[in-house]
C-alpha cells in the first residue's frame, strides 16, 4: 500500500536541498533522505529527531517558511510537502550538529525541575538581568517579525451529524448518517481519508482499507455531505458549537489564488461523532529521546504509507500485540527486524505466535537504555528477566500502549472512565450531544469499530467482513509500570525535557497534585499539550503515591487540540477591518473643506479644518472667534437622537430624565440629564415636545449605545403597560448646528420664516428639504439644532455653509465646539461627567426633580451622595499665567496631595487667555483660591484661580433673540 | 457560545444577545431607597441556576427572562418580556 | 519543618546528590480542632493572608482551607500583571503598597516568585487617549508613583514589533509606562507564600471543601468542611470567583457577580516582547512569558458564570487586538487557552474587611485585577484579622461602601459588571 505515488518535490532543510515526493510530510521526506538530527530539545540542547507520524510528535520541530509566512515550531510531521518548502532547525546555535547550548546538558544536574525557584534572589533589578539570558536561552524558534500577508476567513456551519476524524470509524458513522438522510459534515486533520488504515494492510468487504476509504468518502459526497480536508476541531465549546480550523495553505506556503490560508469553521451541530482514534505511548528508559527512537505505528506509518524505511535494523519494544504489526510491517518493507522485545511474560495469541516464527521474540523484556552511535541511537540496552542484552540497531520502535484522544469529549463536559486493562481513560457520559467511536472510545476490532460505528451514525444494524492477514487486532494493553531508572535521562515529555527523575524530585517536594506537578516540572506544557506524556507521568505519580492513576487525578484538556495560528482566531478583524469606521453622513464635505479627523468610539468628526499653513490649534481658535463674532456650522450628525411618542411618552421621560418633562409645552425644549441607578449623572441632553404626544430625545455621542438600551430597558421591562414607543433615530437623521450672532438671520433666510426662540422646536425646510429645527445653544451663541433625514442632508449644508459664508462664518470642528463649550461652562460627558458625579457635584442638583420617581432618586439618597461635603465639584480655572495642562493635577505646592484635577482646558475664545473646568473637593466653596494645575508627566505648571465655572455671558442675554 | 431560543426569532447565537441583569435586581422607581439600593448592589449570584433578563440587542431588540445555570450555560424557560403585540 | 533554605549553593550540593535531599514545600496536615483564624481558599491572597498573620502579627495557629489544590483558582489563571498605575487614589495607595511588597518578595519568601519589572505600558491612541494617560500618570507622581509618559517615537524604540502606521484605527501616538511594574510567576507565588506560611506553622489543608458555618447565635464560630468540623476564633472568605457562593453558605449576598475571563498562551518563541503593552480602547494586554509564550487576554464574557471556561468570541475578540497592535503575532500559535472565574464587584475595586456576621471577614471582589494585589491584599486582610480594624489603605473597601454611596468607581461604570 505504497502511497507514496507523488512527483518529486524539491524542498531545503538548514540551507541543504532534497527531493521528497508529493504526499510526503517533511518528516517523511527528512527521514527518506537519511536525516536523522532535526531539532534541539527545550532546555538541554538534547538531539532530536522524529518521533511520531502525526500532531503528537514532540520533538521534530522546526520553523518552516520565509519572511511574512515564517512559522516557528512546525512539527515536521504536520505539514506536507510543496515545491520550495524551506524549513530550518531551531534552538540551536551556530549549528544542528554542534550546539553549545548542549552544555545544558551537563549542567543539568544542577538544574532540575523548578531550580529558577531556589536561586537568583537579590533585588529585582538583579533578577531582571539573570532573566534576560534565561528569556534568550528559552523559547523555540525565532519570533516572526514580519507581516502576515495571507488572510484568515471565518465560516459558520450547521449540520446534523458533525463527524471528527475520517478513520475507519469516522468514515462508517458519516456514510450510515448521510444514507439516514442527516445533514453531514466529517472533518479531518490530515490530508488523506483514511486514519489508520493508511498504515495498516487490511481490506474491508474485499475491498483494500485506502481504496475502502476512498469510495466512503465519495458516497458521503454524493450524499450531499461535506468533507473538510486538513481540518482540525480544536475546541468543543457551549451548546453544541465546535470550532475547526482549516488550512488551505501548507505552514509557510502561498495559498491558492483568493484563498484564505486558513478558515475557522463554527460548527453548530445537532450531534457530534467523535472519531479520533488513539496515540500511542512511548515508553521510558534511558536515553529514550535518541533520533532513532520512534513509536511504533509511527515507524509502520511511515514504512507502509510512505514507503520509506525509518532505520535498516529495527528492535522493537512493545508493551502489546499491536508492536507486533511494526515488526512485520518493517520487514515487509525490507528493515531488518533484531528483535521484539515483549514486556508481558507470557503473550498469546496468532499474532504473538506469527512473530515468533519470523522475529527473534524475548518475552519479559524491557528496554533500559538507548545507546548513541553518532546522530542516532545505535544500539538497545534491554533486561531480559533479569539478564542484560545489547541489541545493535539504528532504529527501536516502541509501542506503550495507547491513548485514546477524548479531548473533545472532556472539552465538552463529559466524564471519563478508567479501563484498567487498557491502562486508559476511556469517555463515560456525555454532557452534550457528542459520543465518541473507534479507537477514541477504546475499541481495537476493526470489524467490531466499523459496525458500532455505521451504528452510531444511524443506519440499520450491518456487518464488515474484515480481512486482515495478521488478525482482528486485540486489545491494546498497558505500558508497563517504568522500572527502576537507569543512569541517564528518561524523558516523560519530550519536548520540555521533564524526566522521570524530574517527576520523583516535584513529588519529594510535595507537588503531588497532578496540577502541581504539571506546572512545578512544566509536563505536559509544551506545545503537545502532553499528547505523548502525561499517561507516563501520571502512571509514576500514581505510583509513588500507591494509588491507582484515576485515583492521582488528571489535568484539565483545554483547547486548542493542537495548536492553531492566531491569524485563524482574528479572521477578517484585521488591517481596514479590524473595527468599523462609521462615516459622517456628510462625510464628503468636510474631507473638501480639509478636515482634521477625530476618531471618538467607531466615527471619525471633524476636530478643525486648518487652512494652509495653520495648525490645527490657530484652527480651532479661529473658527471659536467666528462662532462668536458671525456664524459656525459643526456637524452633530453623532448625537443620540430618540422619539419618543403615545400618550405615556412624557410618563417614560420622566422614568429616565432626572429633570421635569410633563409641563413641558408643545413646541418647547429643555436642557435634560440622567441618572444611573446608583445615583451618579449618566449622561446629558435636551428633551423637546415636537407635537402634543411626541417628543425627541437627544443625548450624547458617547453614550447613545447606552441610553438606546436604558430607554428600551425602561419601557419593555420596567413598564410594559405604558403606552409609548421609543424609535432610535440616530441613524436616521443627520444634524448640523448652527451657531452665533448671524445663525438667526441665516436661518430666517434660508426657511423665510422666523426661526424659533431659544429652547423652541419648529420644522421648515432649506434647500427644498424638510427640517426640524431645535433652538438650543452649547456655544452660548443663538443657535439651532438643523435635523434632516441622513441621505437628504447634502443640500441642506450646502444651503447653511454658502449662506454661513456669506456672512463670514463657516465650518468648526470639536476642538472649536469643546472651547466655546468652556467658556460656557457646559459639562460634557467624558470629562466632568466621568460616572462618578452626582447632580450637585455638577452644580445641576437645582434642576433634579425633588419628589423623586426618576431612574437613580433612590441612590441620590445615599449618606456620601447626600452630603456635599468632600465631594468633588465643579468649578472654572483661570490661568493666571499659560495654558492650562488639560488632565493636571491641582495641587498647593508640587508633590502634594492633589485636591483635584483639570478635566478640561482652552484658550479663552472671547478675550486672551486660558480657562478651563475641574473637579475639586469642596470646589463650588472656594472660589477664590489659587492652586497650582501641575502636570508632572509633561513637565508643565500653571497658577489657576478657581472660579464659577461661567465665563461668557453668564446672564445668558446672547442666545435670547 | 451560546445558543439562546430568542422567544421572537428562535435559536440565535450568544453574539447578538446581550445580559442585562437578574430579575431579583430590577429596581422601579417606586421601590424605597433602601430596597432599591439593597436589589441593585447585592442581586443573586448562585453556583447554579439564576433567573436572567437578556436581550436581543443585535437582532430583533426584544426582551426575554430565562433561567440559566451558571456552571452548564443550559437554558430553560425562556418568555418574552415587553408589551403585549397590538391587536 | 520541611525542606532546607533555597540557595544556589544548596543546589550545587543537591547536584552532587541527585537533588535528593530537598524535602516538602508544605506539609498537608490534618486539621486541628480549633484555630484562632481559618482562612478560607489557598489561593495567593488567602495563603499571603495566613504568611503575614504568622509573620507580622505572630498569629500562628492559622489554617488554610482550600477545596482542591493551593494556586489552582485565579492565583494560576491570570496573566502574570504586576503593576500599581492606577487612576483612583485609593487604588493607586493600596496597589502600590502591594507592588512595594513584591520588590521583595523573592528574598523574603525565600522562593523566587520571578517578579520582573520589566515596564508595564499603557497605549495612548488620540490626543484625547494621551491626555487621559498623561492625567493618570500626573496623579500617579502625586502619590508619589513612578510614571512616565513615552511619545510615539520612544514606544517605537522600545517595542519594534508595534505596528506604528499611522493610518490604522487605533494608531500608536505614545503611552504610559510604569517601569516598576511587570510580570511574576504566577504559580510561585502561591507556593512561595505557602511555603514560608508553613515553615511559621501554618496548616494548609488541600482538598478540604467549606459547606457551612459554625454559628454561636449570630457569631461565626468556625466551618464545616468535607473533612469534618473546624472551630475558630475568626473566619477569613478569602476565595476570589466564588464570593458569591462562600458567602452565600451564610446567607450572605454581596455587590459581586461571578464572571468568566479568558486568556491565552502561544508556543514558545525567542524573545520578541519586553515589557507588558496594555491598551484600553483595544482592551487587551499582551507580555512574553520567560518560557517565551506570548501571553495575552481580553475582556470579560459578558455575562455571568461559574464555568472554568471561556466563550470562542471573546477570545477572537483578545486575538484581533492583539494582532492589530502587533501583527507580527499573526503566525504564532496558540498552544492554550483557559479561564478563570472574577469576582465583579459592582464599583469595580475589591472589599476587604468585616461582613454583616461577627467572626466572618471577606476578602473578595477583585474583578480581573486581583493578582498584581496578592502580597498587599494579604498584608492589609492579615492586619484587619489581627486588629480587629481595617489598615488604613484597606479602610476605603469596606463592604459598606455601596450602601453609603463611597464606591470606588476606577472605570465610572456604576453597578453593571458586564460594562466594566
Amino acid at each position: 500500500m505504497n502511497a507514496r505515488d507523488g512527483s518529486p518535490v524539491r524542498f531545503r532543510f538548514d540551507g541543504r536541498e532534497y527531493t521528497g515526493q508529493a504526499g510526503d510530510t517533511l518528516a517523511a521526506a527528512l527521514i527518506a533522505n537519511g536525516v536523522a538530527l532535526v531539532a534541539r530539545s527545550f532546555k538541554y540542547h538534547r538531539p532530536r529527531g522524529i518521533m511520531a507520524a502525526g500532531v503528537e510528535e514532540p520533538s521534530a520541530l522546526v520553523t518552516v517558511g520565509e519572511g511574512g509566512r515564517r512559522e516557528p515550531n512546525t512539527r515536521a510531521t504536520d505539514v506536507f510537502l510543496y515545491e520550495g518548502l524551506v524549513a530550518e532547525s531551531q534552538n540551536r546555535w551556530p549549528s544542528l550538529a554542534f550546539d553549545l547550548g548542549a552544555i545544558n546538558g551537563l549542567l543539568s544536574p544542577l538544574i532540575p525541575a523548578g531550580f529558577y525557584y531556589k536561586t537568583f534572589f537579590g533585588p529585582p533589578k538583579r533578577w531582571l538581568r539573570y532573566e534576560h539570558f534565561i528569556r534568550k536561552a528559552a523559547g523555540m524558534g525565532a519570533p516572526p517579525t514580519a507581516a502576515d500577508p495571507d488572510a484568515y476567513a471565518h465560516r459558520a456551519a450547521f449540520c446534523d451529524v458533525l463527524v471528527v476524524g475520517a478513520g475507519p470509524a469516522g468514515l462508517a458513522a458519516a456514510v450510515s448518517a448521510a444514507e439516514a438522510g442527516r445533514r453531514v459534515m466529517l472533518v479531518e486533520q490530515d490530508c488523506r481519508i483514511g486514519g489508520a488504515l493508511l498504515r495498516e494492510d487490511v481490506a474491508i468487504d474485499g475491498i483494500a482499507g485506502h481504496d475502502w476509504s476512498a469510495r466512503a468518502a465519495a458516497r458521503i459526497r454524493a450524499l450531499g455531505g461535506r468533507i473538510l480536508m486538513r481540518a482540525t476541531a480544536t475546541g468543543y465549546w457551549d451548546h453544541n458549537l465546535v470550532t475547526v480550523i482549516e488550512r488551505r495553505a501548507e505552514p509557510g506556503a502561498v495559498p491558492p489564488v483568493d484563498q484564505p490560508a486558513q478558515v475557522l469553521w463554527k460548527v453548530r451541530a445537532g450531534e457530534v461523532i467523535l472519531a479520533t482514534g488513539a496515540i500511542e505511548r512511548p515508553l521510558a528508559f534511558s536515553g529514550n529521546d535518541r533520533p532513532g527512537v520512534m513509536l511504533a505505528q509511527a515507524a509502520r506509518t511511515y514504512a507502509r504509507r510512505y514507503g520509506v524505511k525509518p532505520g535498516r535494523r529495527a528492535v522493537i519494544a512493545t508493551a502489546h500485540d499491536d508492536g507486533y504489526r511494526t515488526a512485520f510491517a518493517l520487514a515487509d518493507a525490507g528493515v531488518e527486524v533484531a528483535a521484539v522485545l515483549d514486556s508481558r511474560d507470557n503473550p498469546q495469541g496468532t499474532l504473538v505466535a506469527a512473530a515468533r516464527g519470523r522475529f527473534a521474540v524475548h518475552t519479559g523484556a524491557v528496554p533500559l537504555a538507548a545507546k548513541r552511535s553518532g546522530d542516532r541511537v545505535g544500539a538497545l540496552v534491554a533486561d531480559l528477566g533479569g539478564r542484560q542484552q545489547t541489541f545493535a540497531a539504528d532504529l527501536v520502535a516502541v509501542s506503550g500502549g495507547v491513548t485514546p484522544v477524548v479531548h473533545l469529549h472532556k472539552q465538552a463536559g463529559g466524564e471519563l472512565v478508567w479501563d484498567a486493562g487498557m491502562e486508559a481513560f476511556l469517555p463515560g457520559a456525555s454532557r452534550q450531544a457528542n459520543r465518541s467511536i473507534g479507537a477514541a472510545a477504546g475499541g481495537h476490532s476493526l470489524a467490531a469499530i466499523l459496525a458500532e460505528s455505521w451504528a452510531a451514525g444511524g443506519g440499520p444494524a450491518r456487518n464488515f467482513a474484515v480481512t486482515d492477514p495478521l488478525g482482528d487486532a486485540a486489545a491494546p494493553q498497558a505500558a508497563p509500570p517504568p522500572g527502576a531508572v537507569a543512569p541517564g535521562k528518561s524523558f516523560v515529555d519530550f519536548q520540555n525535557d521533564v524526566t522521570l527523575a524530574d517527576v520523583d524530585l516535584a513529588w519529594r517536594e510535595g507537588y503531588r497534585s497532578v496540577e502541581h506537578l504539571k506546572r512545578y516540572t512544566t509536563l505536559g506544557m509544551a506545545t503537545d499539550q502532553g499528547k505523548t506524556s502525561n499517561m507516563a507521568a501520571l502512571s509514576r505519580l500514581a505510583q509513588a503515591q500507591g494509588v491507582e492513576i484515576p485515583a492521582a487525578g488528571l489535568t484539565t484538556f483545554r483547547p486548542p487540540y493542537t495548536p492553531a495560528t492566531l491569524g485563524a482566531f482574528a479572521g477578517g478583524a484585521v488591517g481596514d477591518h479590524a473595527a468599523p469606521i462609521r462615516r459622517l453622513p456628510l462625510y464628503d464635505k468636510h474631507e473638501a473643506l480639509g478636515a482634521v479627523w477625530q476618531p471618538v468610539g467607531y466615527w471619525r468628526r471633524p476636530r478643525g479644518y486648518p487652512r494652509p499653513g495653520e495648525a490645527l490649534g490657530e484652527a480651532s481658535l479661529r473658527e471659536a472667534r467666528m462662532v462668536r463674532s458671525a456664524v459656525g456650522l459643526v456637524d452633530v450628525s453623532t448625537l443620540a437622537t430618540f422619539a419618543v411618542s403615545g400618550p405615556d411618552a412624557a410618563l417614560l421621560l420622566e422614568l429616565v430624565c432626572a429633570t421635569g418633562v410633563a409641563k413641558l409645552a408643545e413646541g418647547r425644549g429643555r436642557y435634560t440629564f440622567m441618572l444611573r441607578e446608583d445615583g451618579f449623572v449618566m449622561d446629558d441632553g435636551t428633551v423637546w415636545r415636537t407635537a402634543p404626544a411626541r417628543y425627541l430625545l437627544t443625548s450624547s455621542t458617547g453614550g447613545s449605545d447606552r441610553m438606546a438600551q436604558r430607554l428600551s430597558y425602561v419601557r419593555n421591562v420596567l413598564r410594559p403597560d405604558l403606552r409609548v414607543s421609543v424609535a432610535n433615530l440616530q441613524e436616521h437623521f443627520a444634524a448640523i448646528a448652527v451657531a452665533g450672532p448671524r445663525a438667526a438671520d441665516l436661518l430666517a433666510e434660508l426657511t423665510g420664516a422666523p426661526p424659533p426662540r431659544h429652547m423652541s422646536c419648529d420644522s421648515g425646510a432649506i434647500g427644498g428639504t424638510a427640517v426640524t429645527i431645535l433652538a438650543a445653544s452649547y456655544s452660548g451663541e443663538r443657535a439651532f439644532e438643523v435635523y434632516a433625514p441622513a441621505d437628504a442632508i447634502g443640500p441642506v449644508w450646502d444651503a447653511l455653509f454658502a449662506g454661513a459664508s456669506a456672512r463670514d462664518g463657516g465650518a468648526y470642528g470639536l476642538d472649536a465646539m469643546d472651547a466655546l463649550r468652556v467658556e460656557k461652562g457646559h459639562v460634557v460627558v467624558g470629562a466632568e461627567v466621568d460616572g462618578r458625579s452626582t447632580p450637585a457635584d455638577l452644580a445641576l442638583a437645582g434642576m433634579v426633580r425633588k419628589a423623586g420617581g426618576f431612574t437613580g432618586w433612590q441612590g441620590l439618597t445615599r449618606p456620601a451622595l447626600a452630603d456635599p461635603s468632600g465631594r468633588r465639584q465643579l468649578v472654572g480655572l483661570e490661568s493666571l499665567d499659560g495654558p492650562i495642562p488639560e488632565g493636571g493635577m491641582l495641587v498647593p505646592a508640587p508633590g502634594q496631595e492633589p485636591q483635584g484635577h483639570v478635566t478640561t482646558a482652552a484658550p479663552r475664545v472671547a478675550q486672551a487667555g486660558w480657562i478651563g473646568l475641574a473637579l475639586v473637593v469642596d470646589g463650588a466653596s472656594r472660589h477664590g483660591d489659587e492652586l497650582l494645575a501641575w502636570s508632572p508627566t509633561r513637565r508643565q505648571q500653571t497658577r489657576v484661580r478657581l472660579s464659577a465655572s461661567h465665563f461668557y455671558d453668564a446672564e445668558g442675554a446672547r442666545y435670547r433673540d | 457560545m451560546l445558543l439562546i431560543a430568542c422567544p421572537h426569532c428562535g435559536p440565535r447565537a450568544q453574539e447578538e444577545f446581550s445580559y442585562e441583569r437578574t430579575t431579583d435586581s430590577v429596581v422601579t422607581t417606586e421601590a424605597a431607597p433602601d430596597a432599591a439600593m439593597t436589589a441593585l448592589f447585592t442581586r443573586e449570584n448562585p453556583r447554579g441556576v439564576a433567573e436572567e433578563i437578556w436581550r436581543h440587542t443585535y437582532g430583533c431588540r426584544g426582551w426575554m427572562v430565562f433561567r440559566r445555570d451558571r456552571i452548564s450555560h443550559a437554558i430553560s424557560d425562556i418568555r418574552p418580556l415587553g408589551p403585549e403585540p397590538l391587536a | 519543618m520541611s525542606g532546607g533554605r533555597y540557595s544556589a549553593l544548596a543546589l550545587l550540593r543537591g547536584a552532587l546528590g541527585g537533588q535528593q535531599h530537598w524535602g516538602r514545600a508544605w506539609r498537608s496536615p490534618e486539621p486541628a480542632p480549633s484555630y484562632d483564624v481559618v482562612i478560607i481558599g489557598g489561593g495567593g491572597h488567602g495563603l499571603a493572608t495566613a504568611y503575614y498573620l504568622a509573620k507580622v502579627h505572630g498569629i500562628r495557629r492559622v489554617a488554610v482551607v482550600e477545596r482542591s489544590w493551593i494556586g489552582g483558582g485565579n492565583t494560576g489563571r491570570n496573566t502574570t500583571i504586576v503593576r500599581s498605575n492606577y487612576r483612583q487614589p485609593q487604588l493607586q495607595r493600596m496597589l502600590d503598597h502591594s507592588l512595594k511588597l513584591w520588590e521583595s518578595l523573592s528574598d523574603e519568601l525565600n522562593y523566587n516568585v520571578m517578579f520582573s519589572p520589566r515596564g508595564a505600558l499603557f497605549l495612548g491612541h488620540s490626543d484625547a487617549d494621551m491626555t487621559r494617560l498623561a492625567e493618570r500618570g500626573d496623579a500617579l507622581v502625586a502619590q508619589g508613583i513612578d510614571a512616565e509618559l513615552m511619545d510615539r517615537a520612544a514606544v517605537a524604540k522600545l517595542i519594534p514589533l508595534l505596528d506604528m502606521s499611522p493610518d490604522v484605527h487605533w494608531p500608536v501616538q505614545g503611552g504610559l509606562m510604569q517601569w516598576r511594574g511587570g510580570t511574576a510567576r504566577h504559580d510561585a507565588v502561591a507556593w512561595g507564600f505557602a511555603r514560608a506560611a508553613d515553615r511559621l506553622g501554618v496548616d494548609i489543608i488541600e482538598n478540604c471543601e467549606v459547606t457551612g458555618y459554625v454559628r454561636d447565635g449570630e457569631r461565626v464560630t468556625g466551618v464545616t468542611t468535607t473533612r469534618g468540623t473546624i472551630a475558630a476564633s475568626k473566619v477569613a472568605i478569602c476565595v476570589a470567583g466564588n464570593s458569591g457562593h462562600v458567602a452565600g453558605l451564610a446567607g450572605l449576598r454581596l455587590p459581586i457577580e461571578s464572571h468568566t475571563l479568558q486568556a491565552y498562551v502561544t508556543e514558545a518563541v525567542k524573545p520578541m516582547i519586553d515589557t507588558v503593552i496594555m491598551s484600553q480602547s483595544l482592551h487587551c494586554y499582551i507580555s512574553q512569558s520567560d518560557k517565551g509564550g506570548i501571553v495575552a487576554g481580553g475582556d470579560p464574557d459578558f455575562f455571568p458564570s461559574y464555568a472554568q471556561r471561556g466563550q470562542p468570541l471573546r477570545l477572537e475578540d483578545a486575538i484581533a487586538q492583539a494582532l492589530a497592535l502587533v501583527p507580527a503575532l499573526s503566525r504564532l500559535r496558540m498552544v492554550r487557552c483557559w479561564a478563570g472565574v472574577t469576582d465583579m464587584s459592582f464599583d469595580g475595586s475589591p472589599i476587604i474587611g468585616d461582613t454583616p456576621m461577627d467572626g466572618l471577614y471577606l476578602n473578595g471582589g477583585w474583578c480581573y485585577g486581583g493578582f498584581k494585589a496578592t502580597p498587599g491584599s494579604g498584608w492589609l486582610y492579615a492586619h484587619h484579622l489581627a486588629t480587629g480594624k481595617p489598615h488604613d489603605l484597606a479602610a476605603p473597601f469596606d463592604l459598606a461602601r455601596f450602601a453609603e454611596g463611597r464606591t470606588i468607581d476606577e472605570a465610572g461604570v456604576g453597578p453593571m459588571p458586564q460594562h466594566r
